[in-house]
């Protein structure tokens, strides 16, 4: 059976992810830095279905290690999905140049460089899956996380090229955007319950989205409507607004 | 983030900390803080309610299976939902499970939850061969029936105020089939009610669906459904999709809508006298998890569970006494479930005794609580106790009356400094 790679693979929706595409008889490569961490998802899943994990250590920053890091996979996936992120405070950002250069390097330079290569080889052989977990954030940049929402812009609109390009050799390129998910990364937030979604829901739901060949998935759905208001407001009035 | 219970009443505003090692919650515990654990929101009503919770459910990894004696290492946060779907293919199903399979290994736990069998296997707490507990100081405590027995047996139906269970150990049951057979006894009052299920006590699983809205001698008449699993050797278990109740109904459309049509379903659809059938996992154990957010039928406001046991002795009586004091108040509760229930455990806070129960939805409203008080005061009367899991509004001595023990239970709390960090609302309103 197939391999799926997740790059990222600590993050809470990478290990849901991890458990359905298993589920649904998926062999899996786990790639992390430290992926010592990742032996009791690899033992959960191994409980659970009846397929190989393997846990590989990666680290999406360390540009030049990518291309080995690809070669050295045995079975080369069939799916690849990144859910690598990082996410600082947007005043942080603002004061520490190291946290911004960390933002654009996780976000989108490391994803890029990963998924070039990916994607040539995916090409070549016309076919296979790529799913880039990015955000709602990109979809306009406000004052309260422009920085990592430009990280994401950048990445959605890199993933949405690479789409076109992939086209005609039946490549799938899924672009997930999801709103605020119930996880780590926003435990101190105050998310209201309405528009927030649990890692396991929006596992399932991106693997549906992938099995039925879909573009672009707003997680939840809800979420495609409030982002198109909030792409419409005109810049004049969007500027005075905090939201 | 704010999380309520599953019956949507108190609302209160709560701030979740979530853990993924044990050293990080540790670190949580040092803090000043009063925390109480909460599992999937499952309990109706306060229990696991609190300014800060400590939100299990993602701290959810399996860690071991033996599959030559079925005994299941997992950690506390693992849903019943997720084992059930893992393991029925295998061949392997819960000893016990309530009415619902979403709920964790936690809640399951600490509410010492009974299923269809209690009569036969009893609590959950029959099948927890050890857990492990962090206490109030982040020391971590195996416990079983001969390890740590006083832990043990505080924190199986202690309501999550003993510390946070972070993984146990549970046997599963075998089983050759995904299918039950069900019997369906429809009798005409409480009477009939009762002698079916002595007649049909030997049958692992069985539970009656009574009608509340009944009068004068059809008191209590009601569907009895037992059963077993079959042994065709068909484990291709796939739980089925949901039905959604995407929004809080209004409130009037309780009593228009679901009443008849419950009613219809269970009632009229049923034919007379005792028939058979072959059912699933899901539809036998879990009818009601087939719609998700059931809970909003009842509106805005939230509802309430009002569950209660008595003694075998006074169990006929009393439950005449008040099944008349509900049908003639005309309240909302349509539907109730009775079940007869097999010898209590010596778990400090456990609910069943051996006897009766009724449980029985009730919406929010006004002049309900003076309604529930007049029939907490039938059920001491008779010598019954009120379930914690489901309570958000039982008085400090009509819980007391009820749980002899628990004073110990007081005093082991404060030995260990658990009464400082553990607290729900509920705890702050019984006193315990
Ligand atoms: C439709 C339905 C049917 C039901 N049927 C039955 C039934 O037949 N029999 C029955 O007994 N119950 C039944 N229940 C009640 C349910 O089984 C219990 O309330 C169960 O405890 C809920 O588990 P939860 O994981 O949702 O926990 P929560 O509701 O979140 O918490 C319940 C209690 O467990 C504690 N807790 C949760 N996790 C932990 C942990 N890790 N460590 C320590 N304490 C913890 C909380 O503090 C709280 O006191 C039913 C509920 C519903 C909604």
């Amino acid at each position: 059976m197939s391999y799926v790679l997740i790059i990222g693979a600590k993050s809470d929706i990478a290990k849901e992810l991890a458990r359905v595409y298993a589920k649904n008889g998926y062999n899996l490569y786990l790639a992390a830095r430290n992926s010592d961490s990742l032996n009791d998802l690899v033992n959960d899943i191994k409980i659970r279905s009846n397929v190989d994990v393997q846990i590989k250590e990666f680290d999406i920053v360390k540009f030049e290690t990518h291309q080995n890091f690809y070669d050295s996979l045995e079975t080369k996936p069939l799916g690849v999905i990144v859910t690598a992120g990082y996410m600082a405070e947007q005043k942080e950002c603002e004061k520490e140049w190291n946290k911004t250069l960390n933002t654009i390097n996780v976000n989108y330079l490391g994803i890029i460089s990963i998924l070039n290569i990916v994607s040539n080889d995916m090409e070549k052989n016309k076919n296979g899956f790529i799913i880039g977990v990015s955000s709602v954030a990109g979809d306009r940049g406000r004052k309260a996380n422009y920085i990592y929402g430009s990280s994401k812009a950048a990445f959605s609109a890199y993933l949405s090229g690479l789409r076109n390009r992939l086209y005609e050799s039946k490549v799938q390129v899924l672009t997930v955007k999801p709103g605020f998910v119930n996880t780590k990364m926003t435990k101190d937030l105050d998310l209201p319950a309405k528009l927030t979604i649990e890692p396991e829901d929006i596992a399932l739901d991106i693997y549906n989205a992938q099995q039925k060949g879909k573009d672009i998935l707003y997680t939840k759905g809800i979420w495609r409507l409030i982002m198109l208001i909030i792409k419409h407001i005109p810049e004049f009035i969007f500027k005075k607004m905090s939201i | 983030m704010s999380l309520n219970s599953w019956g949507m009443y108190p609302l209160i505003k709560n701030k979740k900390i979530m853990f993924q090692k044990k050293e990080d919650l540790k670190n949580k515990l040092q803090e000043s803080n009063i925390y109480i654990p909460f599992g999937n929101g499952r309990s109706y009503g306060d229990s696991a309610l609190n300014k800060n919770i400590i939100y299990c459910k993602p701290y959810n990894y399996l860690l071991n299976f033996d599959e030559s004696t079925g005994l299941l290492h997992c950690q506390a946060g693992i849903m019943l939902s997720e084992i059930i779907e893992i393991f029925v293919p295998k061949g392997w199903f819960l000893k016990i499970t309530p009415g619902t399979k979403l709920i964790t290994i936690g809640g399951a736990i600490a509410s010492d939850v009974h299923g269809k069998n209690h009569h036969i296997e009893g609590c959950f707490s029959e099948c927890v061969e050890e857990f492990s507990l962090m206490l109030a100081n982040g020391e971590i405590k195996k416990c079983s029936k001969t390890n740590n027995a006083e832990l043990f047996k505080a924190t199986c139906g202690g309501m999550g105020l003993t510390g946070i269970i972070l993984d146990a150990k549970i046997s599963l049951k075998k089983i050759n089939s995904q299918y039950i057979e069900q019997i369906t006894i429809k009798t005409k009052n409480l009477k009939e009610t009762f002698d079916a299920f002595e007649k049909y006590s030997n049958k692992p699983y069985s539970v009656a669906w009574i009608d509340c809205l009944a009068k004068d001698n059809e008191i209590g008449k009601c569907l009895l459904m037992v059963g077993d699993f079959e042994n065709d050797g068909n484990l291709n278990f796939k739980s089925k999709k949901k039905l959604n109740i995407p929004f809080n109904f209004p409130s009037f459309a309780l009593n228009k809508l679901s009443v008849k049509a419950f009613n219809w379903l269970y009632y009229r659809k049923a034919p007379n006298g005792v028939s058979k059938q072959k059912v699933d996992i899901d539809s036998f154990f879990y009818p009601l998890d087939a719609i998700n957010n059931w809970n909003r039928i009842y509106g805005k406001a939230g509802f309430t569970q009002y569950q209660f046991i008595l003694p075998k002795k006074t169990s006929f009586e009393g439950l005449t006494e008040i099944l008349k004091e509900i049908s003639n108040s005309g309240k909302g509760s349509f539907l109730a479930v009775l079940k007869l229930y097999g010898k209590e455990n010596d778990n400090y806070l456990s609910f069943p005794i051996e006897g009766y129960s009724l449980a029985l939805d009730f919406k929010i409203e006004k002049g309900l609580f003076e309604l529930l008080d007049k029939l907490d005061q039938i059920v001491l009367k008779y010598n019954g106790k009120i379930y914690l899991t489901k309570d958000v509004r039982v008085s400090k001595e009509t819980f007391e009356k009820g749980y002899p023990n628990i004073e110990k239970f007081r005093n082991l709390r404060k030995e260990y400094g658990m009464d400082k960090k553990f607290q729900s609302l509920q705890s702050l309103r019984v006193g315990i």
